[in-house]
């Protein structure tokens, strides 16, 4: 194929106009070159003889008539072991590499191998000569950290095959050959470790999607009981600037009982990521005895990062979760935050001068929003395992008001919805999902008809809070205090949670279970008092030994203690029977 | 010998297009003018058409005026010799000093690689409470003062300045009234500060284009000396003008905007800004303050919430003191547990209760009868608001927590705050004694306290007592 070029005729910030002379493919990998630095671009638009491209770099100091080389390929990941433990940036460059490269600042136009290409991997065939196999099916496995990682038929291939052979169990490079296979005219092809897939297309190669039923534990006790979240289920989390999205997606990455999860910081801050960096590989998951950082893969495309690959770190995070899902894992993805995306989005838009929609956010919002939740989801593979992708992303609506573009749009696509409210963070009530407003469509650890009691408790206490606004304490009826005051125990006690605290930060689903339980046998209570006063005074504390209840590890003698210490305590005012 | 252009096509707003040949974006151009030399930079190429904006603004161009590309982006001189000196946006000289031309740095370089940053773990001591207690300022933090017109909030940043312990200050005023250009620069010098600070100052009668200049300029020095291994604290003031300057020329450049007729960039301007705050694994570090004032008090105006997603936390100035809600410091949980044990028990249970205070008081503003809760909270808030949120406080950090004990201490009993036992058994304060000062009577808390009997109090002091009087009581 000989090599397609064109000249810049125009330059508008990450926009540059090319024009071209042979043809040119839409989406298709573009180089601008500025002196010896290679720009990647993308080509997103195509009028007459002139492409209108997005550029992944700074544009500084690219000339008109300056060269553009055209690739051929669609913006691609590489795809293969190594992936986990990596931090990448949006188009999918090591960021350590990088530093060890190019020292403290990014480089511009410097692209480093995804993986390493000189390591060697112990490779352990699982197909035979003469099997049948399809895109997606196994042909032999590495281990990768803790994980069985399977060499699959690249999903790119699209016809039956026969294996005509495969590489006996030994040690590889990616690019090594570890089987061959023949479709049926007979054409051999060669099949390595890694393949590469464009990354804004899903990956099919399964044998059908099926329904999200079981949760997904977080251990955060306010969403695994009133809003669930499911394998294979998506979530997001609105929420106005300090009410605590991004620690709630770390205590979430720190603690959600998956496989594989991915952390893709789109266009938020470096420092938190930075935190992720250095602190996970510290942590120990609880669940492998290994460090967190060996199931977790970071895409970094932080805010001061190029605008055009913001937009891209998201795909590139959803295909390397689909290609892990292929493997029969579970596997979570934390976009943070997809306002930034949507952002992008607009401000490409605004170069290329398409008719903005509302708040000059494209038309097309709204369909590109729905097709990446769509990617999450659970899936039988062609050999029966159950692999899945869970999508659960922050969105920062301007203004902390809901009712903006993103919000709606990613609302209409997502199976829970975690509002945070300012109200309860500037009162530090963590995390400040607000337990009204949010809803989800799946199931919770815990009982339906309890969840439901405590629901009507807290829409009772809500309502009685703001009737006391208007008529006050003296004014209200004594059973409607102590559904107020019943509560606001229930949110001080379990919807509220300690991050920082070992034992009260993660309630295991068993626990919650349990104690939950208990919590419903004190609301269920039929308590008598004499004065509102006694009342309050009664909550606080049992609030108190509640809390200090939370913190006393599952399962240890002083859980014990505590529990009974506090049954007496409740015994004491609940109205005699007879 | 760089070619000289003098076919300027259009003027518009602070824009002049210019037809030219084998210009670079972004590059940086000299006009001479009949009213004197001016800096313009490359915004937009089309063709042989060259977008540039005009630093010291299009009056008086005329359409055949030279202009003189110079083959690089606009660059600062960086040195030592900066200390104590006073530029403009564009980098020449406003205090009579002679210009500076050696080791040009360009400004507006790419952005730290992530891989390269530390996890911020040094506070920085302010010697005020609502600070250095609820919400601890970190090295390498950027965090804007969300106030608005007629607040204190120079002051505030003055006051900051002055006290940080860091090696270098870096001014940035944008838009800056003269006389808070002079109260900044006579401050520094009184406390003699001066010798370590370098500014930028923009003041609202120079022309705009320089405004976007002036961050820029401040954090490629500051990136400098961070690189040198010190630490850096940049100030900048008032990052709104900044926004509004990115309008200005947005508008002009016919972008379609996107909310209030900000360009739909003015997430990534801001960020890239912000984000030049960081912790070197292996040098020095810069720290970023910068006032935001909000239009109309609107926090969910476009330049405040895009700053707030931004920033690690905010600090509400309001009243002439740092609001304990909204205010967060999101990196405080990195300093705050290490300094001591009661940090954040005290930090969390006062701010709670402050918010119980607030709704206590909302209910006695509808005229409804108080509770002995409600007395108790009362009383707690007056104290609160007296004895740590003032901005006149001025106490090291342990001092704070114990006052927090005693104010707490003095109000309720240790179960009615719901900390937890281990904690009240240490640091209850053992004797009831009233903490040094009584909250004076009438002025906020007056209103609920002074109607109803005050049963609970377990003291009897009286009010109007002040230190010393409390002082001979013991």
């Amino acid at each position: 194929m000989s090599e397609r070029t064109g000249k810049i005729s125009a330059i508008n910030g990450n926009m540059i106009v090319a024009e071209f002379e042979n043809y040119v493919l839409q989406n298709e990998v573009a180089y601008a070159v500025a002196g010896n630095e290679k720009l990647k671009s993308e080509v997103i638009r195509i009028r007459g003889r002139k492409a209108d491209l997005q550029v992944y770099e700074n544009t500084e100091s690219l000339k008109v008539g300056d060269k553009v080389e055209f690739s051929g390929e669609l913006l691609s990941v590489e795809l293969g072991p190594g992936l986990l433990t990596q931090i990448y940036d949006g188009l999918q460059n090591p960021l350590p590499q990088i530093a060890k490269e190019c020292g403290y600042f990014l480089k511009r136009g410097v692209y480093l191998n995804a993986l390493s290409y000189e390591q060697e991997w112990e490779f352990t065939p699982e197909a035979k000569k003469g099997d049948k196999v399809k895109a997606g099916d196994f042909l032999g496995s590495v281990p990768e950290g803790i994980f069985k990682h399977y060499i699959t038929v690249p999903f790119s291939f699209r016809e039956e095959y026969e294996v005509s052979s495969v590489a006996p169990k030994g040690n590889y490079k990616i690019k090594d050959t570890i089987a061959e296979i023949k479709d049926k005219k007979g054409n051999t092809e060669k099949v390595s470790m890694v393949q590469l897939w464009p990354v804004k297309l899903p990956i099919r190669a399964y044998a059908e999607k099926i329904k999200p039923a079981d949760p997904l534990i977080t251990k955060v006790r306010i969403i695994d009981t009133l809003v669930p979240v499911a394998l294979g289920g998506t979530y997001c989390i609105p929420g106005p600037f300090g009410a605590g999205k991004t620690v709630l997606q770390q205590i979430t990455s720190r603690h959600a009982e998956v496989d594989i999860v991915i952390i893709a910081a789109c266009g938020e801050r470096a420092g938190e990521v930075v935190e992720t960096l250095l602190e996970f590989p510290e942590l120990k998951d609880p669940r492998t005895g290994k460090s967190l950082m060996e199931r977790t893969i970071i895409i970094c495309n932080t805010s001061s990062m190029p605008v055009a690959a913001r937009e891209s770190s998201v795909y590139t995070a959803v295909t390397i979760a689909e290609y892990y899902r292929q493997m029969g894992l579970n596997v979570l993805l934390l976009p943070d935050s997809t306002s930034r995306w949507a952002q992008a989005m607009r401000e490409m838009s605004g170069r290329l001068e398409e008719i903005p929609g509302e708040e000059a956010f494209p038309a097309y919002l709204e369909s590109r929003i729905a097709s990446f939740y769509e990617r999450a989801g659970i899936v039988r593979l062609n050999n029966g395992k159950i692999g899945s992708v869970t999508i659960g992303g922050t969105v920062s609506p301007a203004g902390g008001n809901f009712e903006e573009p993103v919000t709606q749009a990613t609302l209409k696509v997502v199976g829970a919805f975690l509002g945070l409210s300012r109200a309860r963070s500037d009162a530090r009530k963590y995390p400040a999902i607000d337990p009204l407003d949010s809803w989800s469509k799946y199931e919770s650890v815990v009982e339906r008809e309890q969840v439901e009691y405590v629901r009507y408790i807290l829409r009772k206490s809500s309502e009685v809070g703001q009737m006391m606004k208007v008529v006050g304490e003296e004014g209200t009826a004594m059973s409607d205090f102590i559904e107020y005051l019943k509560g606001e125990f229930v949110d001080d006690v379990y919807l509220q949670q300690n991050a920082f605290d070992e034992v009260d930060g993660a309630t295991p689903a068993e626990r919650q279970k349990y104690v939950f339980g208990i919590l419903y046998e004190i609301l269920k209570s039929d308590f008598t008092f004499g004065t509102k006063d006694e009342a309050r005074h009664f909550f606080h504390e049992i609030r108190q030994e509640f809390k200090n209840w939370n913190s006393d590890p599952w399962g240890s003698g002083k859980f014990g203690e505590r529990q009974k210490s506090l049954k007496e305590k409740v015994e004491k005012n609940v109205k005699d029977k007879g | 010998m760089r070619k000289v252009y003098s076919r300027i096509l259009q003027i518009v707003g602070d824009v002049i297009a210019v037809e030219a040949e084998g210009v670079g974006n972004q590059e940086l151009a000299e006009i001479n003018t009949s009213r004197g030399k001016s800096l313009a930079q490359v915004i937009k190429l089309d063709g042989s058409k060259v977008s540039l904006q005009v630093f010291a603004g299009s009056r008086g161009i005329s359409t055949g005026d030279e202009v003189r590309f110079l083959g690089h982006r606009m660059q600062v001189s960086f040195s030592d010799n900066l200390m104590g000196r006073i530029f403009n946006g564009s980098g020449i000289p406003r205090d009579n000093g002679p210009s500076l031309a050696d080791n040009m740095v360009e400004i507006g370089g790419p952005s730290v690689n992530p891989a390269k940053r530390i996890i911020p773990n040094r506070m920085v001591r302010t010697g005020i409470p609502m600070i250095d207690v609820f919400n601890s300022l970190v090295v390498s933090q950027k965090l804007p003062i969300f106030s608005v017109a007629g607040e204190p909030y120079n002051e505030l940043l003055a006051r900051i300045a002055m006290q940080a312990e860091v090696d270098v200050i870096i001014l940035g005023g944008l838009g800056l009234k003269y006389d808070d250009f002079l109260f900044f620069r006579d401050t520094l010098e009184e406390h003699g500060a001066l010798s370590r600070s370098i500014l930028f100052v923009h003041t609202a009668s120079d022309p705009t284009v320089e405004c976007i200049m002036v961050p820029d300029m401040c954090l490629a020095v500051a990136e400098q000396f961070a690189i040198k291994g010190k630490d850096v604290l940049v100030l900048l003031t008032d990052m709104t003008n900044f926004a509004d300057a990115l309008k200005e020329v947005a508008v002009t450049m016919e972008q379609i905007p996107s909310n209030r007729g900000y360009p739909g960039d003015l997430y990534s301007q801001l960020a890239a800004r912000y984000e030049k705050a960081v912790d070197f694994s292996d040098q020095g570090s810069i720290t970023v303050l910068a006032v935001t004032t909000m239009p109309g008090d609107d926090v969910t105006h476009p330049v405040p919430d895009n700053t707030g997603y931004i920033t690690e936390g905010q600090f509400y100035l309001r009243n002439g003191r740092i609001e304990p809600f909204g205010s967060l410091s999101r990196l405080k949980q990195q300093v705050n547990g290490k300094t001591r044990e009661d940090h954040r028990t005290v930090m969390d249970t006062m701010i709670q209760l402050y918010a119980d205070f607030k709704e206590t008081k909302e209910k006695l503003a509808m005229g409804f009868q108080v509770s002995k809760w409600d007395e108790k909270l009362l009383k707690y808030g007056a104290l609160f608001e007296e004895k740590l949120m003032s901005l006149k406080v001025n106490v090291p950090l342990e001092k704070a927590l114990d006052r927090g004990w005693e104010i707490m201490a003095e109000c309720f009993s240790p179960e009615e705050t719901g900390i937890k036992t281990e904690m009240t058994n240490k640091f209850w304060p053992k004797s009831k004694t009233p903490v040094e000062q009584e909250p004076r009577a009438g002025e906020e808390e007056g209103e609920g306290i002074e109607e109803g009997p005050r049963t609970v109090e377990e003291l009897s002091a009286g009010d109007g007592n002040n230190n010393s009087a409390a002082g001979k009581k013991n």
